[in-house]
């Protein structure tokens, strides 16, 4: 293994670690909201830090790679989808501590109905299996599985658009309920975004894995989807 | 990109032996007007003796015989009626050590034009001060010509013999890794310098620097074991060759 190999596994490694700490964020972030549960929102806040330190480590170690070893080929496209994607896992990462800012701001039970009626415990399944994908995509260097994300992100579009006329009626039933209204509307925003990020991801994982060189050297599985 | 401009070299079908051995395998290239085009491949691949070809280095090997075709601007340049000597005035050559001669920065510059017989003093002094001009040299040295050529740094020399190049006009440069002996800021200047000559003048660089290729050329050609096995855009090579032998080498996972 060259020098060069050695640093883009580490990169990797990163990238990875990274990935499945932001998964996590996602995971708690959902249970947070659904459940109003203060305790944990708190938790993902304090682990916000870590996702940015995390950034700013793989930025760093990107930035070497090209300063010191100038990649080429599949070595510069991996590279370069490192650094595309670690800005949009550390803006999942944001989004799910955005999420859990709600939780703690809004202090006390929401309109299950409503929550039910938005959709939002499935966008958040929608999201989380998104990433899931990505990551199974990343370890197992698969650049068809990932495709699977495209179909998925076009369901969060739909629900997030189905959701203002369903959070206008919630306000007009109730203006009591406004600010619970406005805070779901919101976080379903936010998760909409989310999927839109991680779409992004996988975009970038195929455009590296997809040089034609690397199409008929990387023996790549039918999609599942 | 510039599939629009004139070939001004090409090779058909070409193959070269140095005794019994084969090291180069039935070669069809063609290199465009006014781009630079790199070969590129590990040592003993034949890149170095392809490039030979093209102003008939090889010719003075007793082992070497070539088979097939090599034409500049449409002429057979190994026709018996081709003459060498207007053959190098066409295609002129940079090597990897700069070989100034030892005279004066002057005299090397216009050594070329005096085996011509040219004696006319304002002319040369034209063409002196226009090809050192250049070759990117002129500021450095306009108050020394009489000084030797001998006292310039290496970076010097190096622009020194690619002005005595081009003193005697020629439509092709062959450039044999002009900068491996460089330091880094005189590699910049000469690679700055074939990005300018290559408005006036076809380009042929081999080096041993990938980067270099990708900094200088247009086109580049990949040789391996005698064969070329990749050839297109440089920035195709560099970002998403099409063969995997390419990838391995160019990312250093080779061999």
């Amino acid at each position: 293994m060259t020098n060069l190999q050695k640093e883009l596994k580490v990169l990797k490694e990163s990238v990875l670690e990274m990935l499945k700490l932001v998964l996590k964020q996602l995971d708690k972030a959902s249970e947070a909201f659904l459940n109003m549960d203060d305790a944990l929102a708190e938790e993902i806040i304090h682990t916000e830090k870590r996702v940015n330190a995390m950034e700013l480590t793989i930025d760093k170690q990107c930035e070497n790679v090209f300063a010191l070893f100038n990649p080429v080929a599949s070595d510069l496209r991996f590279t370069i989808s490192m650094l595309k994607m670690n800005s949009d896992i550390e803006r999942i990462g944001d989004y799910a501590d955005g999420i859990a800012d709600y939780v703690v701001a809004l202090n006390g039970p929401i309109d299950a109905k409503a929550v039910k009626d938005a959709r939002l415990a499935e966008m958040f399944e929608i999201a989380y299996h998104m990433l899931d994908v990505v990551i199974v995509s990343f370890e197992s260097d698969n650049a068809v599985l990932p495709r699977q994300v495209f179909k998925k992100d076009k369901q969060l579009n739909e629900i997030n658009k189905a959701s203002s006329t369903l959070i206008e009626k919630m306000v007009l039933d109730d203006t009591q309920k406004t600010r619970e209204a406005l805070y779901l509307f919101s976080t379903i925003k936010k998760v909409e975004r989310i999927g839109d990020h991680i779409k992004n991801i996988a975009e970038d994982w195929i455009f590296y894995m997809d040089g034609e060189v690397l199409k008929h050297r990387k023996k790549v599985p039918k999609s599942t989807d | 990109m510039e599939e629009s401009k004139k070939i001004t070299i090409e090779t058909k079908k070409i193959s070269a032996y140095y005794g019994d051995k084969k090291v180069l395998h039935d070669i069809d290239l063609q290199m465009l007007e006014n781009s630079v085009t790199a070969f590129i491949g590990p040592s003993g691949c034949g890149k170095s003796t392809f490039l030979r070809l093209i102003n008939r280095m090889n010719d003075y090997i007793d082992i070497f015989r070539k088979e097939g075709d090599v034409f500049i601007n449409g002429e057979d340049i190994y026709k018996k009626k081709v003459r060498i000597e207007e053959l190098r005035k066409q295609v002129g050559m940079v090597f990897q050590k700069p070989n100034p001669f030892p005279k004066s920065i002057y005299e090397n510059v216009i050594y070329g034009l005096r085996i011509q017989g040219m004696n006319n003093k304002n002319m040369l002094n034209e063409i002196v001060e226009k090809t050192l001009k250049q070759a990117a040299l002129w500021d450095e040295v306009k108050d020394d010509l009489k000084k030797s050529a001998l006292g310039l740094s290496g970076g010097q020399q190096q622009r020194l013999c690619i002005a005595r190049t081009l003193a005697v006009s020629p439509s092709i440069i062959l450039m044999d890794e002009p900068a491996s002996a460089l330091d880094p800021i005189s590699t910049a200047k000469i690679e700055e310098l074939i990005y300018n000559l290559k408005k006036e003048y076809t380009i042929v660089i081999v080096t041993h620097n990938m980067h270099q290729a990708g900094r200088v050329s247009d086109k580049t050609a990949f040789f391996l074991s005698g064969e070329l096995v990749e050839y297109d855009d440089t920035n195709t090579i560099f970002t998403s060759p099409k063969d995997e032998r390419t990838e391995n080498y160019i990312t250093g996972k080779f061999g």
